[in-house]
């Protein structure tokens, strides 16, 4: 389960930018291209953040959607699976959203 | 960055400055608390880790392939041939990834080959900080080919770097020709696909052919080679895309 390892990573950075303030919310952003599970994260954040000071804390997940862009015919899609394959019939399409698996902010004090 | 004894250094706990992954962080009050702007990757430690990893093979002319597949494919038996085969052109040394058991090290041991177990427990993947540990352990030698055999697993692998040069996916013919769609995120990652145990496609309904082609709906570009690690079909292909692997 590397939702596991990825929400360690989350609440390590988030503690350790706290510098012992207490975390309220911690913003992440995990797009829908990536093999992150959102309610797994959440699920994770609860046991991870125990006994940290980010023990408590809201997780607020935003989801950016997949998209692309075709290096063919330039068309912009909504991509909903890592199949690339334009409606053109081009299979050279970059992915232009939807993979970001970032820390957006966090609430302290 | 490297120790005084020519270790990979990344034994402190946050990045220094010269390699800070995060821009400073811009802070804004809200109400009864404070908002502290991040934007930061989550893997931001991992990929930091991986690239001095990278820096320090590059070195030393070390190049590690990073080797996937879901238990079972084998990545132990394709690893056993080609220590052997190889071990007279370069020097080759292997970092075995299992969650538990020392078991694939001693069959690589049996070889003759350089070997350093990782058991990472709970995790379901190797991480960068395992492999600046192993590479610390295995001090391998200038020029080495470095077979890294991560855990058994199509998911968790694919995300996090170790710093190699490049990514190889083993998928057998008894896992089903539609692997590659359920489990896109590792064949994406791919730089070689090996299709395994190619002698029992008699006995198996796979269809190399459909394989590849979704492999490729996923990866464009990917070569695929298909092989036997029991007969020795197309291994020599492999050895081939091993050796311009520098
Ligand atoms: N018929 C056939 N069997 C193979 C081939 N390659 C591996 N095997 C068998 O498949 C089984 C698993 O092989 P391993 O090399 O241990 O697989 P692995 O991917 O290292 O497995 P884990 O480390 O447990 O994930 C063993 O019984 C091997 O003998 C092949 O090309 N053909
Ligand atoms: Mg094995
Ligand atoms: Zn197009």
């Amino acid at each position: 389960m590397h939702e596991l390892a990825i929400t360690q990573s989350v609440v390590d950075s988030v503690c350790e930018r706290a510098g012992g303030r207490p975390v309220r919310s911690v913003r992440v952003r995990v797009g829908v291209l990536t093999a992150v599970v959102p309610d797994s994260m959440r699920f994770c954040f609860g046991l991870v953040t125990e006994g940290t000071a980010a023990e408590g804390a809201q997780l607020e997940i935003d989801q950016p959607p997949g998209a692309g862009r075709c290096r063919t015919c330039a068309v912009e899609f909504t991509l909903t699976d890592l199949i690339l394959l334009c409606p053109c019939g081009s299979a050279d399409v970059e992915i232009t959203s939807g993979q970001e698996l970032q820390i957006v902010s966090m609430e302290v004090g | 960055m490297l120790r005084e004894d020519g270790a990979p250094d990344h034994g402190h706990p946050h990045p220094h400055p010269g390699a800070h992954p995060h821009p400073h962080e811009r802070r804004q009050p809200s109400g009864a608390g404070e908002t502290v702007t991040i934007e930061q990757k989550v893997l931001a430690k991992n990929d930091l880790l991986a690239e001095r990893n990278r820096r320090w093979m590059t070195d030393r002319g070390v190049v590690a392939v990073n080797v996937m597949s879901s238990p079972g494919a084998g990545k132990t038996t394709l690893l056993e041939r080609a220590v052997t085969d190889l071990g007279g052109r370069r020097p080759v040394a292997v970092v075995e990834g299992d969650q538990e058991t020392r078991l694939d090290a001693d069959r690589i041991r049996r070889t003759g080959c350089a070997v350093v177990q990782v058991n990472t427990g709970a995790g379901c993947h190797l991480d960068a900080e395992m492999m600046r540990d192993a590479l610390t352990a295995l001090s391998p030698a200038e020029g080495s080919l470095l077979m890294v055999e991560n855990v058994g697993n199509l998911v968790c692998p694919a995300l996090f770097d170790l710093g190699e040069r490049s990514k190889v996916v083993i998928i057998s013919v008894t896992e089903g020709t539609d692997k590659p769609l359920k489990y896109p995120y590792m064949f994406a990652a791919a730089d070689l696909i090996l299709i395994n145990k190619s002698d029992l496609l008699p006995y198996v309904d796979f269809d190399v052919e459909q394989c590849v082609r979704h492999a490729r709906s996923v990866n464009p570009d990917v070569r695929v080679l298909t092989v036997s690690a029991t007969t020795g079909e197309g291994l020599a292909h492999w050895y081939d895309w091993l050796a311009e692997q520098r």
